[in-house]
């Protein structure tokens, strides 16, 4: 990891290529393509923006619905995955038990999944004949169909960001400080509080955002176990996929909202720490890429 | 008020019996790997041994004996330890690093972050009170690292080589500051330089592959070492074997005759009883500095002269004399001697030490 810089460079001296890079033509070329592969897409449907309309578009009562819903799911979700995964990431990073190998890859198996696979796993868990559906269902509880499903289906798919995320920073970071705060008296609650949570936090925030990205563009598992129901269980990425249907002008003006706001989180996500808080060394403050730690 | 301990550690073939006596400081010593680490991360309640038992001023810090499984945790044990590297918590301020321990013992905030400046102050640190551990100098830091250890009113400091990070400027500084807060205070320090179990020590304690090899006073262990690691700190030629007269013999057939210092003589003990002679065949070492080596290109036969044939393996500066490396002992000459010898790496020279410079001792 190169250190990290006082502030960022001035452009004539960052612009010009250093001496030696070591890098073929080829490989030029080939990197060049993948760029392209990422951004042409992306500017193909900017380009179809039907820019009049734009605001009328993306301001109409579906859509608004359909925002407000996404980003209230998506909160909420970021928020279980936070509670839920922290101390997930902390057993899988720290302890040392039986099958850990085993419940790292399982706990992983969302990021690979196909989401409407999970949709189904998760029908089969909560819905009117699932697993657990059946008891809920005496206890007066129904969740598939309804916003908790769609919360549910969302923290499914979004768990693995936040804990991969969050369980490379504390391997990072290592257990030596938390060794030394239990040897000056501080209790295992003191200690996670005070010393280790400060110290991932950068960590544990880009992981909250790309779980918070996940969640806001989840389809498949949200389409299967929480169904498309206005107000209720349709977000964003259900209502472009049905408005495509009847007014691909609204699928793309929403679209183009969603790229907006993951432009944004991926700026949260992998922005450079602001100087002078960073250059302690001894942490990292670069957010460890998700999928970066998983063996 | 002591502190006895005793665990046995399978993997790392660990198995060691100690005692500190209340305001006792004692220094651990001995070669990487040897298991001054684990004997301290034992005691401070960071690793489990197999098993064995302790217990720190009447209260119990484990026992794993006869099946029981007895464990305090570490945040229990009033066992502050300081390692080489000072690992200040990077988000705290020095002061609110020094104020842990207090804040985690339930000390109101005020009251601690007063304690924290008292302790900052004692270590000459108080004016680096709101500084970050990035802003501080690897010397400073260690400072602080050790206030922040003495705040939390260890019944017993473990201090792991807590000055082999330093650079040879901030090192004597920390040094003299050991010495003062160390002085009366339980504590055991695990170092690789002679000088801090002199300085700061009461008595040192040899460990070789996780068995102690060797303890007692500091004065007494660096004068008549008993294993080859101490002979080294102190600078000696160590060669053991078994008693012969005043005298050892090797394994290899070799006679080393010394000066009888009284060991071969009846003579009071500490205690009034005559101390028992040493049994012939008994083991034993014979022990001279390098400094009375002299070296020869052919043997020289004087008769209370020990010679033995050695083959130079390495040459160095020593001071202003040269140190010239044999068959596992060192002689000191000066450079001219050196010069006019022609030695080299290589060179079968003989090594004569007169008997009056070796002394010689049962182990």
């Amino acid at each position: 990891m190169t250190r990290q810089q006082a502030g960022p460079l001035p452009v004539h001296l960052r612009t010009p290529s250093p001496a030696y890079s070591g890098i073929p033509a080829w490989v030029r070329a080939l990197a060049v393509l993948a760029a392209v592969v990422v951004v042409l897409p992306l500017l193909a449907m900017v380009l179809r923006v039907d820019w009049a309309q734009f605001l009328p578009l993306v301001t109409s009562a579906s859509s608004l619905t359909a925002l407000g819903l996404s980003l209230r799911t998506s909160a909420a979700s970021t928020l279980l995955c936070i509670v839920l995964g922290v101390p997930l990431a902390l057993v899988l990073a720290r302890d040392t038990f039986r099958l850990q190998g085993l419940l790292r890859s399982l706990v992983l198996l969302p990021l690979v999944l196909p989401p409407v696979v999970g949709g189904i796993a998760l029908l089969y868990t909560f819905g009117r004949q699932g697993l657990l559906g059946q008891t809920l269902n005496v206890l007066g509880l129904q969740i598939a169909f309804s916003t908790t499903a769609v919360v549910l289906a969302q923290t499914f798919v979004a768990l693995p960001f936040l804990v991969v995320s969050l369980e490379g920073a504390l391997r990072t970071s290592g257990s030596r400080y938390e060794a030394v705060a239990a040897t000056l008296g501080a209790r295992p609650g003191t200690v996670f509080r005070r010393v280790t949570l400060p110290l991932v936090l950068p960590g544990l925030a880009s992981g909250a955002v790309l779980s918070f990205a996940r969640s806001l563009g989840e389809f498949g598992a949200t389409l299967t176990f929480a169904g498309s129901l206005q107000g209720v269980t349709r977000t964003l990425p259900l209502e472009i996929y049905l408005q495509r249907e009847t007014d691909p002008d609204a699928a793309v003006a929403l679209s183009l909202v969603l790229v907006a706001v993951a432009v944004a989180v991926v700026a949260l996500a992998y922005r450079r720490p602001p100087a002078g808080r960073a250059g302690s060394g001894r942490r990292t403050t670069a957010p460890a890429p998700a999928g970066g730690d998983v063996r | 008020m002591t502190l006895s301990f005793q665990a046995v550690v399978a993997r790392r073939g660990f198995d060691v019996v100690l005692t500190v006596r209340p305001g006792e400081t004692v220094a651990v010593m001995g070669p990487n790997g040897a298991g001054k680490s684990t004997l301290l991360t034992g005691i401070a309640g960071l690793l489990r041994p197999d098993s064995g038992r302790a217990e720190l001023n009447g209260r119990t810090l484990f026992d794993l004996d006869d099946g029981k499984r007895t464990w305090a945790a570490p945040h229990h044990r009033g066992t502050a330890l300081l390692a080489q590297e000072p690992l200040l918590f990077p988000h705290l301020t020095a002061l609110d690093n020094v104020s842990f321990g207090p804040r985690s013992a339930g000390v109101s905030k005020r009251a601690a972050e007063e304690k924290a400046r008292r302790w900052l102050a004692e270590v000459e640190a108080g004016d680096l009170a709101a500084r970050r551990p990035a802003q501080l100098s690897g010397g400073q830091a260690q400072r602080v690292a050790v206030a922040r250890a003495l705040a939390a009113d260890p019944a017993l400091l473990l201090l792991d080589e807590p000055l082999a990070a330093l650079d040879i400027h901030s090192a004597p500084l920390l040094r003299r500051l050991f010495k003062r807060v160390l002085a009366g205070r339980q504590a055991i320090i695990a170092t690789h330089d002679v000088l801090d179990a002199l300085m700061l020590a009461d008595r040192v304690v040899i460990l070789e592959d996780g068995r102690i090899v060797e303890e007692g006073p500091t004065r007494a262990v660096l004068e008549r070492p008993r294993s080859s690691f101490a002979a080294g700190l102190a600078g000696l030629n160590f060669i053991p074997g078994t008693l012969d007269g005043p005298g050892v013999r090797t394994s290899a057939g070799l006679r080393i005759t010394g000066h009888d210092d009284g060991s071969f003589t009846p003579e009071a003990g500490p205690d009034g009883d005559p101390a028992p002679l040493p049994k012939p065949d008994a083991p034993g070492v014979a022990v001279f500095p390098p400094s009375a080596v002299s070296v020869f290109l052919d043997d020289a036969h004087g008769s209370p002269r020990n010679s033995f044939a050695v083959t130079i393996s390495d040459l160095e500066p020593h001071g202003d004399q040269i140190r010239v490396r044999a068959g596992g002992l060192a002689a000191d000459i000066t450079p001219a001697a050196s010069a006019d010898l022609g030695l080299a790496p290589g060179m079968t020279v003989h090594f004569v030490v007169k008997a009056a410079a070796v002394s010689v001792y049962g182990t």
